[in-house]
This record gives C-alpha cells, sequence and structure tokens, in this order.
C-alpha cells in the first residue's frame, strides 16, 4: 500500500520481532459517556461514511437496533437494552455504543497467524492490515468482545480502526466529531481518564453511586472506554463482559504450544544431527548407480 | 549457476530456510512497513455550507475532489461538521454525518417535476414554467377564497386555502422575505420547520 504516513509499530501479529521504539507516542483513548448518549446513530452514519462502507437496508425487529449485529460494514453499533432496575422499579433504556475496544493486551493480535495483519500502534490503535489477513477468522476467537467480522466479499477480517487516518493526521475519529451531545469524546488516555473522572462525580451528585469508567484490566486496559452509570454490572449494558479476557484456548495455542512445538523442532534438528554422527550419511550402492546410468542411457538424457 | 547446485546442496538450503521461518526469523524488514490508510482529504478543497435538513442549520463543510483547474471535475466526496460553526461545533446528527449519500442518492430530486391531474407520472419542467403555473394557481384561488371581511364586518385579510412549506435552512434574511411575502398575501396556513 502506498503511503506516506505511518505510526510506530509496537506490535504485530505472527512476528515475534518487533522494531525498537526510540520515540514515545502519546496513548490516545475514544471515551464513551453511556449516561450522555441518546441513540441517535450520528456515530455509526459518520463511520459508515468516512470508511466508504455501505450497509444494507434492514428489517425491523422491534428494536431500534440497526443492523442487529456489528457487521463488516458496520464497525460500530448502537446495541439498546431495554432493563428494569430492581432497586428503583424504574425502565431504564440502556444504549452502548459497541464496537473495538482496542485492548492494550489485544487477543485478536495474539490470535491471529498471518505476519502482520494485526497491529498495534504506538499510540494504543490495534489495526487491522487487510493486505495481510488471510481471512482464517481467528481474531474473531481471540477478541474478548466479539467485534471483528468476516467480509463476504473479499473474507477479509474488518473491524474499528479507530480511524487511525484521521488520528495520524492530528484529527478525532470520525464517530467522536459527529456525536452531538458530546457521549464520545477523544484525547489522550490521560485527558479521558480525566474527564471520566470528572463524569462520575457528575453522575454520583445525582443519585447513580454505583458510577464507574470502563477500563477493564483483563485485557491491560483499553483504548476505548465507557462511562457507565451502572459500573458493577457492566453486564446490563447489552453483555458487555464483567471480566473480559482473551480465551484461554488462545492463549494455551500461542502461549505454551508455540514453545513445546519449537522444543520438538528443536528435537528433530538434534537428533537429525546425532543420526548423522552415529549413522553416517545415507549412501548409494553401486547397483543403484549402474540403474540410474542404464535409465539415462534408455532416455538419451531427456527427461 | 543452476548445474552448480546439488540436490543435496538445495534440500539443505531448503531446510535452512524453513527453519529460519518457522522459529520467527522471518518477516523482520516488513514489520517497519505497516501503515496506516493515507488520509483522503489532505489536498481536497474545502467548501463551507449549511446542512439542508433541519432548522438547527448546522455547519458542514463539504471536501471535494480536485483543485479547480480546468481539467480536473470536482467531485464531493465527503462532508463532515464545521468545528468554526457556532451551532454545531463540528457535530452532526446521524442524517447530516450521512449527507454525502443524500447528495449523491439516484433518487434526488434535481428539477421541477410535475405530475398533472390524473396521471401516475412525474415529468421534468422548466423554473419558468413551474414558477408561472404556480403564480396562476395562487392567484386564481386567491382571487376566488379570499376572505377580505368576516360575518361582522371586520377586515380580517384571511386566505385560508392555500398553505405555504417553506425550507427550514434559510438565511435570517430569506426567513423575512419569506415570511412577509406568505403574510401580506393574507395566508395563514404556513410552516417554515422553525419548529424543530
Amino acid at each position: 500500500m502506498a503511503s506516506y504516513q505511518s505510526a510506530d509499530v509496537v506490535r504485530r501479529s505472527a512476528t515475534t520481532f518487533t522494531p525498537p521504539q526510540v520515540r514515545h507516542d502519546q496513548e490516545v483513548a475514544k471515551l464513551i459517556d453511556v449516561s450522555k448518549c441518546i441513540g441517535c446513530k450520528a456515530c455509526q452514519s459518520a463511520c459508515l461514511e468516512w470508511n466508504n462502507l455501505q450497509e444494507e437496508v434492514g428489517i425491523n425487529t422491534g428494536s431500534y437496533q440497526n443492523p442487529h449485529d456489528l457487521t463488516e460494514n458496520s464497525w460500530t453499533l448502537m446495541r439498546f437494552t431495554e432493563w428494569d432496575n430492581p432497586e428503583t422499579q424504574n425502565l431504564e433504556w440502556l444504549i452502548r455504543k459497541d464496537g473495538c475496544m482496542h485492548c492494550a493486551d489485544p487477543g485478536c493480535l495474539k490470535a491471529c497467524p498471518a505476519p502482520g495483519a494485526i497491529v498495534q500502534y504506538a499510540n494504543g490503535i490495534v489495526d487491522f492490515v487487510s493486505e495481510n489477513c488471510i481471512g482464517c477468522g481467528y481474531c474473531i476467537k481471540g477478541c474478548p468482545f466479539n467485534v471483528p467480522r468476516i467480509s463476504k466479499v473479499d473474507q477479509k477480517a474488518y473491524k474499528c480502526t479507530l480511524c487511525s487516518d484521521r488520528v495520524a493526521v492530528g484529527q478525532a475519529p470520525a464517530c467522536a466529531k459527529a456525536c452531538p451531545t458530546q457521549a464520545i469524546s477523544f484525547g489522550s488516555k490521560e485527558a479521558m481518564l480525566d474527564l471520566a473522572g470528572e463524569r462520575i462525580v457528575d453522575l454520583k451528585s445525582r443519585g447513580f453511586d454505583k458510577a464507574g469508567v470502563y477500563d477493564p484490566a483483563g485485557v491491560g486496559g483499553t483504548h476505548v472506554m465507557y462511562v457507565l452509570h451502572h459500573a458493577d454490572k457492566p453486564e446490563i449494558y447489552a453483555g458487555l463482559p464483567a471480566n473480559p479476557r482473551i480465551s484461554p484456548m488462545v492463549e494455551l495455542w500461542k502461549g505454551a504450544t508455540k514453545y513445546v512445538g519449537m522444543g520438538l523442532i528443536a528435537a528433530g534438528v538434534v537428533g537429525a544431527f546425532f543420526h548423522r554422527v552415529i549413522a553416517g550419511a545415507n549412501s548409494v550402492s553401486a547397483a543403484d548407480e549402474a540403474n540410474a546410468a542404464a535409465l539415462v542411457d534408455k532416455t538419451g538424457g531427456q527427461a | 549457476m543452476l548445474e552448480s547446485l546439488s540436490r543435496r546442496a538445495f534440500v539443505r538450503g531448503v531446510g535452512a530456510g524453513l527453519a529460519g521461518t518457522a522459529l520467527g526469523f522471518g518477516g523482520s524488514e516488513q514489520a517497519l512497513a505497516a501503515e496506516v490508510r493515507p488520509f483522503r482529504l489532505s489536498r481536497a478543497l474545502q467548501t463551507r455550507n449549511t446542512c439542508p435538513y433541519c432548522s438547527v442549520g448546522c455547519g458542514v463543510i463539504m471536501y471535494a475532489r480536485g483543485d479547480g483547474s480546468k481539467n480536473a471535475r470536482r467531485e464531493l466526496i465527503h462532508i463532515e461538521g464545521d468545528p468554526d460553526h457556532p451551532t454545531n461545533r463540528g457535530t452532526l446528527c446521524p442524517k447530516g454525518a450521512a449527507l454525502l449519500d443524500f447528495v449523491k442518492a439516484p433518487t434526488r430530486t434535481k428539477h421541477p417535476m410535475y405530475r398533472a391531474p390524473g396521471t401516475n407520472e412525474f415529468k421534468q419542467v422548466s423554473w419558468d414554467w413551474a414558477l408561472d403555473r404556480i403564480a396562476r394557481l395562487m392567484k386564481d384561488d386567491r382571487d376566488k377564497n379570499f376572505i377580505a371581511k368576516n360575518a361582522e364586518g371586520v377586515t380580517v385579510n384571511r386566505w385560508i386555502s392555500t398553505g405555504f412549506l417553506a425550507a427550514s435552512a434559510t438565511t435570517n434574511e430569506t426567513a423575512f422575505m419569506t415570511y412577509k411575502a406568505v403574510r401580506s398575501a393574507g395566508m395563514v396556513v404556513f410552516d417554515n420547520q422553525a419548529r424543530v
């Protein structure tokens, strides 16, 4: 891909080599304040428009959620939940903007077997490099938030890029820019945590004593964070995992199994060496040479 | 070259290469090459405008390909909120954020269309023809149904048989003129979507 901008890569899928980092890039983050969201879907529109994507016209199934799930085109989705608060007997309409969380420890990148198909930049953005993607779908298994989707057109995986192209030139992601209620903010991770702190103080003063920030430690923190009014129960927000972790199968396969496998390969090499030393090289008998010569004579040296 | 490469040397070379790849020594030179999608608005022509949907009147910036040179035809490629506009300060609603599709929609009305009574098809007409016809019908209707005085003989100057629907994304001056024109004709039914 021809390009005139680059970002420092700190991690790269299926590659043990990582270029050493001399420069220090500031970590960026997007903060989604669930309590300010009105579910207008401006973020969804802006996302499709900026990324030159089109979503199919869907059907209504009795929810404002449209499309019904994340797709290879819709990298972000408003998820609507009607929740009966058992304490107040109030019906609460919870709206959560779903999409890639840009984990500090990305499960997709860990699971990916294609070198360089998933990279993590120094600013924290986890990006899919489509030209290296082999469409195996391991990233979906590796993702604790079930975010990536495989395109039916080119069989490659797609998800939110946190508008890495916009961030690279000092712009905010398209969704964050569009949001008319300031439910989505973008800035340095530090600034976003500060803002979250202010919002939590405000929410607590309004009676939401369990208000908090969602920046799960199980994946090393994320570069997309939520302010939740019920931070003690993230699951009520359309199944946001309380303690997201990379699947143990992925950890095992990309962890212990990898080293055991390498050990077996090394054992094979060592074994072959000792076999050579002890048993010697394969020798060609005089009869074999004679047979081969006879074959060459028969064909006149032509294959 | 090939003759000098024995079968044994070839097998040995391939084996070493495979071992190197399996142990993760491959691809280090590509690690530096991963790059983000190029920013697509770098030299795009920026034009300020106002979102045409509702009367909030958000400011938008329209980005077009082409630098204005004679042979490069301008083409709208992107629209987003104007951060310097006091109304929306860069934000947009879902309709505004998808304005590009609105502009490019194949069903977008670009000319005055006329459906004659009793037909089910629209046909394209000229602005002159359309405005003449509208003026003629309005005049006829007003002459016929204008109420100058009510039952008590009080002057009311009402024209209630015709309504007027004006656009929302107008300037103050346009809105003022529209209001004056409509009300001075006595028209009562009037909406310029200023209620959104």
